[in-house]
This record gives structure tokens, sequence and C-alpha cells, in this order.
């Protein structure tokens, strides 16, 4: 970050000599790249990148009928559409609560096994890091007949709790893994220092570790909400009544239909991406800086 | 933040044998819910695909049900349906994977830099990263509709007619989805290479510079052999998750036209979810299962292979 604090500053007043010629002075990147390197290749991905976005913002706030290609005058018709004749709130309020289940346990669980795999060296401790390696590889798809089965045998069928269970068990492994690299970056002295001022485990653990563990929190939750947010296939299989779908589910249903109310759908569309954006732009940063910091390294 | 990158000193070890000794179940007592968790919901499923599949087992059929022994997989080895589907997924993950390579490590490059500007455009290139298969579906579904979609402006334009869609033609839904997916799967692996690339110290481009190493130089002597782990990595880890998701194309294409489209856990899917065919079902995903763990035992055989002879 500090980084593109120190770019911003000279707005490249210096005329752009080629980087061989330059003579190396201290302070400035001795590997500069000619701006328009970087800016003509970025300018281009991102028209890749946001005019898509721009797309179905034009078809969820523009006018039924119209074919402009500026959402003016500006309408929130398709939005009370989806919202109120597609059931949408209700499948909004369902994903919300999907998600903050799954957040809560998999983020609790994960503590709970990121510590011990951080803190203690114990007999079984490489095959169980390999264990949640490998479940990884498990796809989803193989996975509906027999979780179905499971959940009929349970009677969790059309219950949201089928659907925490298994995004938890399949986001839980990661998190687990992220947890365990936060957790193994914290200094453990600081914890030695509570346990000799008589704090067991847990006291020592919410002193020390808890407070300067936020960060990771976030970061880990974020992923859990995202995924357990965007997730279909589960939510597809294991719910059948129109009361309990989710965001993923309702939009395909608009999809499959057979005249498409392209403004309503587009609008569904921009319910269904609001949550997700607001928690990226939040958990962004830490996407490249949990990776670096060997957190995934099993 | 910090916390992130604070140096850790390694050598704790000898500290831990102070623990007092009641504390010998701790550990154990810590993991046990994840690994429950995955031990009732991923290790015994797979069991109960093994079993399934050699069972005639349709819920909607219960009549009918019953154990066929290797009868699904004999059913399997004559099924055009899912041969073809085998080579599609081949496909589909070989130029998915491929592409999101060479835009994905390009994108890293370029966000690696220093420019002003950077971290808005680094989020904003990120973005689709957080965007869910339905809804890359829903997205491209209005860019490529003929009614909603660039289409019907080019044909406003006087540019290609009225009416056409990409995805109604085999070879063009082919790439009309390799591009959707294209979309949200750059982020991905810019991501996963630009960590990498930040751990690549500058003093290594410093001293090759003064030794007179040019940029592409420094790019083939530096930057790729340092990201050899990682390109691995996320490569496999792509490849997996490319071959295992099937959000995008049940909902876009949804294995058309005509089968087109279908990879071998979509097929699956469908089978499951629309057939509920649970018996054929379990005998494709062992057939499934066989290919992934098979793919990635090859590809790191083979990149640690290419290692050895290199060095």
């Amino acid at each position: 970050m500090s980084r593109a604090m120190t770019a911003a500053a000279p707005p490249a007043a210096v005329p752009p000599v080629t980087a061989e010629l330059r003579p190396r002075r201290s302070g400035a990147d001795p590997r500069r790249t000619p701006r328009w390197a970087i800016y003509v290749p970025l300018a281009v991905y991102l028209l890749f990148t946001l005019v898509p976005f721009y797309w179905i913002l034009l078809f969820a706030f523009r006018e039924a009928g119209s074919t402009s290609l500026f959402p003016w005058p500006i309408t929130l018709e398709h939005f009370s559409t989806v919202w109120n004749g597609a059931g949408f709130s209700v499948f909004f309020k369902n994903s919300i609560i999907i998600a903050v289940l799954t957040v809560f346990f998999s983020t609790v669980l994960a503590m709970f096994g990121g510590y011990a795999l951080a803190r203690f060296s114990f007999r079984g401790k490489g095959a169980f890091m390999l264990l949640m390696l490998c479940t990884q590889f498990i796809p989803g798809a193989m996975m509906l007949i027999p979780l179905f089965d499971i959940f009929r045998a349970t009677f969790l069928i059309n219950s949201l709790w089928s659907i925490v269970v298994a995004d938890v068990v399949f986001h839980l492994p990661l998190s687990l893994m992220l947890m365990a690299g936060f957790i193994r970056n914290i200094p453990v002295q600081l914890e030695e220092a509570a346990w000799i001022d008589g704090c067991g485990r847990l006291r020592g653990f919410l002193a020390t570790v808890l407070p300067l563990l936020r960060p990771g929190i976030v970061a880990i939750s974020s992923f859990a909400f995202i995924s357990s947010w965007n997730n279909f296939l589960f939510a597809l299989m294991f719910l059948n009544s129109q009361d309990k779908f989710t965001v993923p589910v309702g939009l395909s249903y608009m999809l499959g239909e057979y005249s498409v109310d392209f403004g309503a759908l587009a609008a569904g569309g921009v319910v269904a991406v609001v949550p997700v954006v607001l928690v990226f732009a939040y958990v962004q940063r830490y996407l490249v800086q949990g990776l670096s910091a060997g957190a995934v390294k099993g | 933040m910090a916390v992130l990158n604070a140096a850790v000193p390694a050598g704790v070890a000898p500290r831990r044998r102070r623990r007092p000794r009641r504390e010998r179940w701790t550990p154990y007592l810590l993991i046990a819910p994840a690994g429950l968790l995955v031990a009732v919901f991923l290790i015994y499923p797979i069991g109960s695909v093994v079993y399934y599949s050699l069972y005639d087992y349709n819920v909607t059929k219960p009549w009918s049900n019953g154990f066929v022994g290797l009868g699904n997989y004999v059913t399997m080895v004559s099924d055009s349906l899912f041969w073809r589907s085998l080579v599609f997924t081949g496909q589909w993950v070989f130029v998915e994977v491929g592409l999101q390579l060479v835009f994905g490590l390009a994108l890293a490059l370029v966000i690696n830099e220093t420019f002003v500007g950077r971290a808005i455009g680094r989020a904003l290139v990120f973005a689709p990263w957080a965007v869910s298969g339905v809804l890359t579906t829903t997205i491209w579904l209005l860019i490529y509709n003929p009614t909603t979609g660039f289409g019907r402006y080019l044909a406003d334009a006087g540019i290609g007619q009225y009416g056409t869609s990409p995805l109604a033609e085999p070879g063009s839904a082919f790439w009309a989805a390799v591009v959707a997916e294209l979309w949200r799967g750059i982020p991905f692996f810019a991501i996963l290479i630009l960590a990498d690339l930040q751990s690549i110290s500058r003093d290594l481009y410093e001293s090759a510079e003064v030794d007179g190493a040019g940029r592409f130089r420094r790019f083939w002597s530096i930057t790729l052999p340092h990201l050899r782990t990682a390109i691995i990595v996320s490569t496999l880890l792509r490849a997996v998750w490319e071959f295992n998701n099937v959000d995008l194309l049940y909902t876009l294409t949804g294995g058309g036209p005509g089968n087109a489209t279908m990879t071998l856990p979509l097929y699956v899917a469908r089978l499951a979810i629309d057939a509920k065919e649970f018996g054929y079902g379990s005998a494709l995903t062992m057939a499934a299962f066989v290919i992934l763990t098979l793919f990635s035992i090859t590809y790191l055989r083979l990149v640690r292979v290419g290692k050895d002879q290199n060095s």
C-alpha cells in the first residue's frame, strides 16, 4: 500500500527516457516501466471487465422498451418487480441467513482447528493437513447425490440448514488452513507472557491472539461469505419450495423462463451482486496480502 | 495489517515441552469438529458413491431400483454422450486454463508495477472474482441475447444480422462460454500470481540491472523461475476447478446446443438434478474421480520430471 502512495507523488513529470539510458538515482525506481506499457493494457482489460457490469446496470435501470445506451431516465420499476413480484425479498433473506450462519460456523471451527495446527505439534497433524488439502479437489457436483441422501435421511431437505451444513463443510478446510497461517504469524511469546501471568489457554488466546487476529478473521469470513452467497448447485438440489430459494436459484429460474423479462432479470442480478461487491471492496486488499503472507503455502 | 508481515522466529519448539501433560488431548479436541464434519459429509459420501454406482437408483422410480452390479459401468462405456463429454471436458479445461494463465500472468505483471491509480485499478480488475457463476451467466446472457445483446446494437449500426446469438451454434457457443468464464477466471489467476510476484526481492532485479540484464532478460531469468511453483500450483488448481465447476455452463448453455458444451461433471449434475438418475450418475462420478486423480498425479509427476532435468 505504501508503494502505491509513493507512486502517486511524482505524476510522471520526467520526460519518458528509456530505462537503459536513464541514470540511476537513489529514490527513483531503477526499473521504471514506460507508462504506456502499463496504461494501455490496463485500459483494454478494464474495458473487458467493466463493460459487462455496465451492461447489466444499463438494463436494470433503463425503462422497459427503451433501446438507449444510457439508462436515462432512470427507473426503479424493475427493482420493485423482482423484489416484490418475483420474490427476491424472500430469496435475499434466505441467502443472508445461510451466508451469516455459514460464516459464523466455518470461522469459529476454523479458529479451533487453525489454533491446533499453528500452536501444537501432535501425532497425525500432517495427515490431518493433507486431508484438508485433499478436500479441495472434491467436486461439489459429485457430492450432490450422496449429500441429497444424507439430508433426506435427516429430514433436512428443503431446510436452509442443509445448505449451511454443505457450505460449511466445503469451505471449512480452506478457512482452517488460512486461519492456521494467520495464527502462526502472531508471535507465540505474547501468549506465553499471558500464561506466566496466570492465564489459561483460552484466556491467553482471547487476551493476546484474538485482537491481533482481527484482520485474518475479517478476510476469512469474507471469503466464506462470498463463497456461500454464490453457491448455486446445493441450493438448487436441496431446496425445492419457492419460499426457501436463494438468490442464485431465483435468478436461474428467471433465466429459464420462456419469455425472459430482461429488465427484471438485470435488476435481480444487481440485487445479487451488491452484497458481494461490498464485501469484495473491503476484502480485496487482503486477497493478495493474505496469500503472500504464506497463508496457503501448506 | 502489520501483523501479517511480522517476522516470526520459527524455533519455538523447545518451549513447547514445558506445557502441562493434561494438554495432550487439546489439539485433538480442537480439530475434532472440523474432522468430524469432513468425515461425515465428504469422506462417507465418497464411499456411498461407490455403493450407489452398483445400483439402479432413481428417487422418482422406486419400483425399478435394485442391484445391477457393473451394469451402470457397462452403460457408461457404450454411452456416446459420456465419451463426447469427456472430450469436451478436456477441451474446456485446456482452453480455459491456458488462456487464463497467459492473460492472468500479463495482468499480474502490469498490476505489480507502481503507477498512479494502482489501488483502484487493482480493485476494479479483480472485481469479477467475487461474482458467481449464475450471475456471470445473467450478465453474459444479456450480452449474447439477440434482442438485448451487442449483436442487436451492431446490427443497428449495419454490422451483422439481427436475431443472431453466439449461443445458438455449437462452435460459437463454446467460445461464448469460454469468454464468459475467462471474464471471472482471469482475476483469480492474476491474484495467485500477483501474491507470488510480490515476494520476489527487488534487490535481485537491481543487481541484474547492474549486470546489464535487459527487461526481457530479467523477466526470463528472475521472474519466471521464481514463479515456477506458483504457476504449477495455480494451473493445477484452476484445472481442477474448471473441471469441477458447472454453475456457469449449467445456466448459460445447459450443455447445449445439442450437448455440444456438456462437460462430464455437468452431465452428472444434470442426471442428479434434472433426471434424478442417482445410480448412473454415481457411476459417472466414479469415472470423474478416477480421471481427476490420474490427471493430478500425472501433472505433478510431469512437472517434477521437468524440474529434475533442468537442475
